[in-house]
């Protein structure tokens, strides 16, 4: 650094500074890029869900009417329970999964680790509608046994759509957990053994805790593909159990409305929430 | 060493150590045995032969240092003794029990690692309080013992810092205090200064000298720097590629050396090689290869005939010009380097074609060369008193 300001040299400073500005312009235009791709739709969304006409191509002046509107509009209501229960039972449940999945991957030799490995892997890979079909068929092949065999009469309902949700999202869960496993110092656990922890306490108070920036990571990520999917959802749910995206997108066949609108800015605001407090939650764990 | 002259001021310290009154007059190797290793070995997975029929005797309050090169198998043995690696055969005692498969938390031996392994998300306290929460003791008992530990090694006022908010040093300290809180029968220290700049390491292997001493647990420690292990240790073990090569006190270490190995990695020594003509009580006669016959003191002499390396550390050796009165020299020379340090001059001597030795010379008024620097060229003899030199046969 300081060998760098007391430098005399004159040639240099130019070629240097040439090299400086085309970075700034390379990376101003990919900031504005970014800027025009990923959030003019969001913010034109948002803007006209407070726009007072029925119509999206003008402006008529601002209303807070549709949020009130949707905020006494009983499906709306269904739909977002419905896909509270569904993500907190799966984000819940997958985490717990893809945390132990994690730990064992990383922690034990197994003589099939290879396969689970890969097989564990594969929801992450396999395209959605492929993954909603194979649900599909596996339910529709386990209620007719389970009716065959013990007479049980079960259905499509909030119940499969929150079993397809852990299937497809505690991987992720495994994986992200995984990477904070890898650089895990392992004598930490050796040091707590040695003052005289026993294994269940030692992961009590060293591992789980320090892994906990990552299971909370992990479970954010479940969190969030929950409560947004659409696919599978769409096609292992039943009568009554519609979620708040298969409610949104009932609606815009009917024509996109300021209530959509609404509706999505309000999912957009609780996920911005939800990232900003698990920053927080991790902020303190480590201060 | 005696440890009666310390004054116990801590409170850790009077409870340590009083199931032992009386004892502080007993010389370490008269107290009984803390550690044993018997014929403990341990080969890995890959085949490596890390630690290879070590057996040891590690009496109680030792400093008992386990010194050599890296990679010699010194990690392997403490880890073995912790409980944290299971030895191929042989076997780990503590205080005469046979440790078997008792896991590390049922030993009554707690380690300072060597990159002190502090939890990253506990404060100072929680750290310290860490084994004794373990064991469920009371919480004011914690309170006190953790006051007392944390005064023992001098970390006052720093209960709510949290590691990373501590310079290496102190970092050092609370892995001390860590392990001591808890009052172990042996402390295990795997290279614990390390990490630390040389200043540091020089004013810590004081205060843990000092501190091993006030607190009277035995130490079982780890270096591969020899200068730390003769400093801090009542006994050393040298060892190499798995073995032990030689134990004892620093000074038969040092003045003794057993083998060719443990009398160059303990200091430094000028090896003359040559073949035995005379066998005497106590004494051999060594014709040095290109030069004269000399005596040197010996216990177990070897037969006539054998080849031997002779040893002789630089600084044992007397230095003369040749032509001077009191020059009856060993070996004659010529001076081929000479190196001023200030304190002491290194000179280089050429004996044969093949073979040079290192002389240290201190700078003080009764030198032989007579308080001038010999200059290059100058033909020089060379002595030294019978028990200075080791007669080595392997
Ligand atoms: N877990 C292990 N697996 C295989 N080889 C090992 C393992 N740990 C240590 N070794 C090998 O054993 C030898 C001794 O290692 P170590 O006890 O760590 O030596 P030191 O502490 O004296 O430097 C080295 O050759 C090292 O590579
Ligand atoms: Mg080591």
């Amino acid at each position: 650094m300081t060998s760098e300001a007391t430098m005399p040299s004159a040639l240099v400073l130019p070629k240097r500074r040439w090299r400086v500005s085309f970075g700034w312009l390379a990376l101003y235009l990919n900031v504005v890029l970014a800027f025009v791709f990923l959030y003019a739709p969001i913010v034109v969304m948002s803007i006209f869900s407070f726009n007072a006409s029925r119509q999206m191509q003008v402006w008529m002046g601002f209303t807070l009417d549709w949020y009130v509107r949707m905020l006494h509009d009983e499906r709306v209501r269904i739909a977002a329970q419905n896909s509270l229960i569904v993500a907190l039972v799966s984000t819940l449940v997958s985490t717990v999964i893809g945390t132990l999945a994690a730990m064992a991957l990383e922690r034990t030799r197994f003589r099939v680790k290879r396969l689970y490995e890969g097989a564990m892997y594969l929801p992450i890979i396999v395209p959605e509608i492929v993954m909603a079909i194979a649900l599909l068929v596996f339910f529709n092949l386990a209620f007719t046994w389970l009716d065959r065999l013990f007479g049980l009469q079960l259905n499509f309902g909030l119940g499969t759509i929150t079993i397809a949700h852990i299937a497809f999202s505690f991987p992720f869960v495994a994986v992200v957990v995984r990477a904070r496993l890898a650089d895990f110092d392992r004598t930490l656990e050796q040091a707590a053994q040695d003052l005289g922890a026993t294994d269940w306490q030692t992961f009590r108070y060293i591992t789980l805790p320090l892994l906990m920036p990552g299971i909370i990571a992990g479970a954010l990520l479940a969190f969030t593909l929950s409560i947004d999917d659409f696919v599978i959802t769409f096609f292992n749910a039943g009568v009554g159990s519609t979620t708040l995206p298969l409610e949104i997108y009932g609606r815009v066949r009917r024509g996109i409305t300021p209530d959509v609108n609404a509706l999505s800015t309000v999912m957009l605001l609780a996920s911005i929430v939800l990232v900003l407090g698990s920053l927080l939650l991790q902020r303190r764990r480590t201060a | 060493m005696s440890t009666s002259g310390i004054e116990l001021t801590v409170g850790l310290t009077r409870s340590a150590t009083q199931g032992e009154t009386g004892m502080g007059g007993m010389r370490p190797l008269e107290r009984p045995i803390d550690v044993e290793l018997v014929e403990l070995t341990k080969v890995f997975d890959n085949g490596v032969v890390a630690v290879d029929r070590v057996s040891l005797q590690i009496h109680q309050g030792e400093f008992f240092s386990l010194l050599g090169p890296s990679g010699c198998g010194k990690t392997t043995t403490l880890r073995m003794i912790a409980g944290f690696e299971h030895p191929t055969s042989g076997e780990v005692l503590i205080e005469g029990r046979p440790m078997g498969n008792t896991p590390p938390f049922r030993r009554n031996v707690n380690t300072v690692f060597q990159n002190y392994a502090l939890f990253p998300h506990m404060t100072v306290y929680d750290n310290v309080a860490f084994g004794l929460r373990m064991k469920r003791i009371p919480r004011d008992e914690i309170a006190r013992r953790v006051r007392e530990a944390l005064q023992l090694v001098r970390l006052q006022g720093f209960e709510e810092r949290y590691p990373r908010q501590l310079s290496g040093g102190q970092q050092q300290r609370v892995a001390l205090a860590r392990a001591l809180v808890n009052r172990p029968r042996v402390l295990l220290l795997d290279e614990p200064l390390g990490a630390l700049d040389l200043k540091l390491r020089k004013e810590m292997q004081l205060e843990l000298k000092h501190l091993q001493m006030t607190v009277g647990i035995t130490f079982i420690y780890v270096t591969h720097d020899q200068e730390e292990a003769l400093t801090m240790s009542d006994r050393i073990a040298v060892m190499n590629a798995g073995r032990v090569l030689q134990v004892g006190t620093p000074v038969e270490i040092y003045e003794r050396p057993s083998s060719r190995f443990v009398a160059d990695f303990i200091g430094e020594s000028n090896f003359l090689r040559g073949r035995v003509t005379e066998v005497g009580p106590g004494e051999v006669t060594v014709a040095l290869d290109g030069g004269f016959p000399i005596s040197v003191r010996c216990d177990q002499p070897p037969a006539r005939g054998t080849e031997v390396t002779v040893a002789v550390r630089p600084e044992k050796i007397r230095i003369a010009p040749a032509e001077a009165p009191e020059a009856n020299g060993l070996v004659r020379g010529r001076v081929e380097e000479v190196i001023y340090i200030g304190t002491d001059t290194f000179y280089v001597v050429r004996i044969t074609d093949e073979t040079v030795v290192r002389v240290r010379s201190q700078n003080d008024r009764n030198r032989l060369d007579g308080g001038q620097l010999l200059p290059v060229g100058t033909p020089v003899s060379l002595d030294w008193a019978p028990d200075a030199a080791r007669v080595l046969t392997e």
